[in-house]
């Protein structure tokens, strides 16, 4: 009798943990999956305060320091947003390429993005820019990724 | 004449790989329809180390194909440049796809041959089928490395000069890093070969569980000292003052890191014990699993990561291919014969096993939620759910108190006996390390204004090391004679786990320190300026241009007051490679006991004349992560010597 009330505690411990687990895990994809957005669906989908992955291609010409802010322009072929860092911008950062920017939208003005990516790989762009350069037939890269 | 040999190179090359893949194939063959006969294992056994003699041959060749440049082998020309230094032209061979499953197939069939060479007090049956399956796992990769990304492939025309390795990859760290992670997710591979073997022979007893610890022990270690390496690498290269970004390509090497201390765990219950054999084999499969996910989620490129590797969807589905006919192979067998293994040895719900039941339980479970995070948006794609990703916000919010959790139980462990243990008498023993903690706890409280999760970091890392220091305390205690005489007396097993568990402390005060406490700062200087920042003043004395072997460079040069008085000179860079677009960042880093002043240089700021943008971090207590997880790499090291000399004193 006593094992086998040992056994039941032991079981109801180890249920307690992993249903911890389980809400930590599912409580955590519910608050802090980013989605990724096209410049074009920025407005449409991204809720004010809504952290949000940005993605396309750096505008020519548009970037712009004034002392640790940096701007420029993101674009996916239909639409330009502009876009504000104080981030430093990753070594591969560079105009015409793909970037992706992690931030939040505040509509009608500018994103403000508190996390620039570019690749470390020269030869590579983003998936999701890949993807959405393709969907509006902008995409000129070689082999599909 | 001399073009005409250095050309044959390639060729012979691939002409010893292919070799190794017939005779790993024969020792597969051989080792798993062995027949009970010796001579037959006999033969596999030698098959084993033809092929890793041939797979080591075809390496080297590679090698030498970067020593010399020869840019007619297309990964060369792609890879290495003539004016890079020999040492980098060498870790070329490696820092790219093709090279690198060759090192993985080299890697495989090395640990084939060293199992089939040391074959101690084995039954045939384990020894040969471990043999075989292990040859096969070899038989695999190869297939991969020479029909998917065969290395040897050639150029035509040639390139004069390459275009020369990714400039960030240049690195001491990183020529180490991949090596040294290979040897553990291919480490992994000797495991699931004596799981599947001992699912085939029926048996996983005690005398397998010793075979299994010292493998299980290797790619630990390999994995500790791996991704300890591309973290350090990633903390001064990246110039982003983090050392951990829990990225699917972190995360890739975390899974099986976990599954395989959990293994180095349950391996020791079986040993001592012969409980848990089933749950032992389980975790040798899906530990080997898991390095394998590692390879495809890295090479297929279907994640988006902040690392970057080229994208080849043909050959991620291949690597998937591989890792449904393992883990098929794996998990088939498993039910079906694992109920032959069983032989359960009881232990009370109080004891050195039931800990180490619950430190199984925490890991694994841990390493399902990494894989589910890691994982989820791939499934959310796949279900039509748009791209999303999944970022270190999740994995602080469930991964960080799942391994708190565990880490309160680790100190436990050590104080109980098997069988049935005394937790009274354990918690007094580590009364001091619970006191402490909490004298930690309150501190903490107090001087960061109530910040719970940092101060409940802080306190468990301090109970870790205090509990590490309690038992060797303990273990000083028995028998009688002078104090130095039982330091000298004291098994090498304690010193191991000892310094393996203070090293997990160690690093977790690190990690919690770095990560609640962290500041920076981006601001623009011009030379001759000054900010104050992390209660120093650092000031930008110029910025010139120096020239290095195969980059040139803009050297920021600054000074560094400290309140006391002292002033050092500290100077970062941006190095501009010939041969690749990208500049890559040097960073400044000043240490000291409470942690990293960390400068990285941005660009010239282009309104302001002169001016330059500057990234300023201190990172606290940064230094302990790394020196943690040397201690615990040490442990595991010792922890093989261990082992070794109890073989040979029993033998």
């Amino acid at each position: 009798m006593r094992r086998r009330n040992q056994r039941l505690m032991i079981i109801g411990v180890a249920g307690a943990v992993l249903a911890l687990a389980a809400a930590l895990t599912f409580a955590g994809l519910r608050d802090s999956v980013v989605y990724f957005v096209a410049p074009s669906e920025l407005a449409s989908k991204a809720q004010p305060g809504q952290r949000v992955r940005l993605g396309g291609l750096v505008v020519e010409g548009t970037v712009r320091r004034e002392g640790t802010t940096t701007m420029f322009s993101v674009t996916d072929g239909a639409v330009e947003v502009l876009v504000r860092t104080r981030q430093e911008l990753p070594d591969l950062f560079r105009e015409g390429q793909g970037v992706v920017c992690e931030g939040e939208y505040i509509p009608g003005q500018l994103f403000e993005a508190d996390r620039v990516l570019a690749k470390h790989d020269e030869t590579y762009t983003p998936r999701e820019v890949a993807e959405a350069l393709k969907e509006r037939g902008e995409w000129k890269g070689g082999a599909a990724p | 004449m001399e073009g005409r040999r250095r050309a044959m190179i390639a060729e012979i090359g691939a002409f010893a790989a292919t070799l190794a893949l017939a005779l790993s194939l024969a020792q597969g063959g051989l080792g798993l329809f062995f027949q009970q006969s010796e001579a037959r294992a006999a033969a596999a056994a030698a098959l084993a180390q033809a092929a890793a003699l041939c797979c080591g041959l075809a390496f080297v060749l590679l090698v030498t194909l970067f020593v010399q440049s020869d840019f007619t082998v297309a990964v060369v020309a792609a890879n290495s440049h003539i004016d890079k230094p020999l040492i980098y032209k060498i870790a070329g061979a490696w820092g790219n796809h093709e090279g690198s499953m060759l090192l993985w197939c080299f890697v495989s069939a090395l640990f084939g041959a060293i199992f089939a060479s040391v074959r101690g007090s084995q039954s045939l049956g384990l020894w040969a089928r471990t043999i075989g399956v292990q040859g096969l796992v070899t038989a695999g990769a190869l297939t991969y490395a020479l029909f998917l990304s065969n290395p040897f492939a050639r150029l035509d025309p040639a390139p004069m000069i390459g275009s020369g390795l990714n400039p960030l990859l240049q690195d001491p760290a990183l020529a180490a890093h991949p090596p040294l992670l290979y040897l553990g997710y291919v480490g992994m591979s000797v495991p699931f070969s004596l799981a599947l073997a001992a699912l085939l022979e029926g048996k996983a007893d005690q005398a397998w569980a010793r075979v299994l610890r010292p493998w299980t022990l290797i790619a630990w270690t390999s994995l500790t000292l791996g991704i300890g390496l591309g973290s350090y690498w990633a903390y001064y290269e990246l110039g982003w003052g983090g050392w951990w970004f829990w990225d699917p390509v972190e995360n890739a090497s975390f899974m099986p890191w976990l599954v395989a201390a959990a293994l180095v765990h349950s391996a020791i219950v079986t040993e001592r014990r012969g409980s848990l054999a089933s749950w032992t084999t389980l975790l040798a499969i899906m530990g080997f699993g898991l390095a394998l996910l590692g390879t495809f989620l890295v090479r297929s490129g279907v994640l988006t990561s902040v690392h970057a590797f080229a994208v080849d969807p043909q050959r991620g589905i291949a690597v998937l291919v591989m890792l449904a006919v393992a883990l098929g192979a794996g998990f088939g067998l498993y039910a079906w014969r694992a109920s032959t293994l069983g032989q359960p040895s009881g232990f009370a719900a109080v004891s050195r096993e039931s800990m180490l039941v619950w430190n199984n339980f925490g890991l694994a479970v841990a390493a399902g939620v990494v894989l589910i995070g890691t994982i989820y948006p791939l499934l959310v794609e796949a279900f039509g759910g748009g791209l999303i990703s999944v970022g270190p916000p999740f994995f602080n919010a469930t991964v960080a108190p799942l391994l708190l959790l565990l880490f309160l139980l680790l100190p436990l462990g050590p104080m109980l006996t098997w069988r049935k243990g005394d937790m009274s008498a354990a918690l007094l023993k580590l009364a001091p390390a619970a006191i402490l903690a909490v004298l930690t706890l309150i501190i903490a409280l107090v001087a960061t204004q109530w910040r719970a999760a940092p101060a409940i970091g802080l306190m468990i890392g301090v109970w870790l090391v205090a509990g590490g220091f309690i038992y060797i305390w303990t273990r000083l205690q028995r028998g009688a004679g002078k104090l130095s005489a039982k330091i000298a007396l004291l098994p090498l097993a304690v010193w191991s786990m000892s310094l393996a568990h203070i090293g997990t402390g160690v690093l977790t005060l690190g990690a919690v320190a770095e990560t609640g406490f962290r500041t920076e700062q981006a601001v623009a200087l011009s030379p001759g300026e000054g900010v104050a920042f992390a209660g120093r003043r650092i000031t930008l004395l110029e910025v010139g241009s120096v020239e290095g072997p195969n980059y040139s460079a803009t050297r920021a040069n600054f000074r560094v007051d400290q309140t006391n008085g002292a002033a050092h000179a500290l100077s970062a860079e941006r190095r501009y490679f010939t041969t690749s677009p990208m500049p890559t960042s040097e960073v400044g880093i000043l240490s000291a006991l409470d942690g990293d002043l960390y400068v990285a240089l941005g660009e010239q700021v282009r309104e302001t004349q002169g001016a330059w943008t500057v990234r300023l971090y201190h990172n606290p207590l940064v230094h302990l992560i790394f020196i943690g997880v040397t201690l615990m790499a040490l442990g595991g090291g010792l922890s093989l010597v261990a082992l070794a000399r109890k073989r040979r004193a029993a033998s």
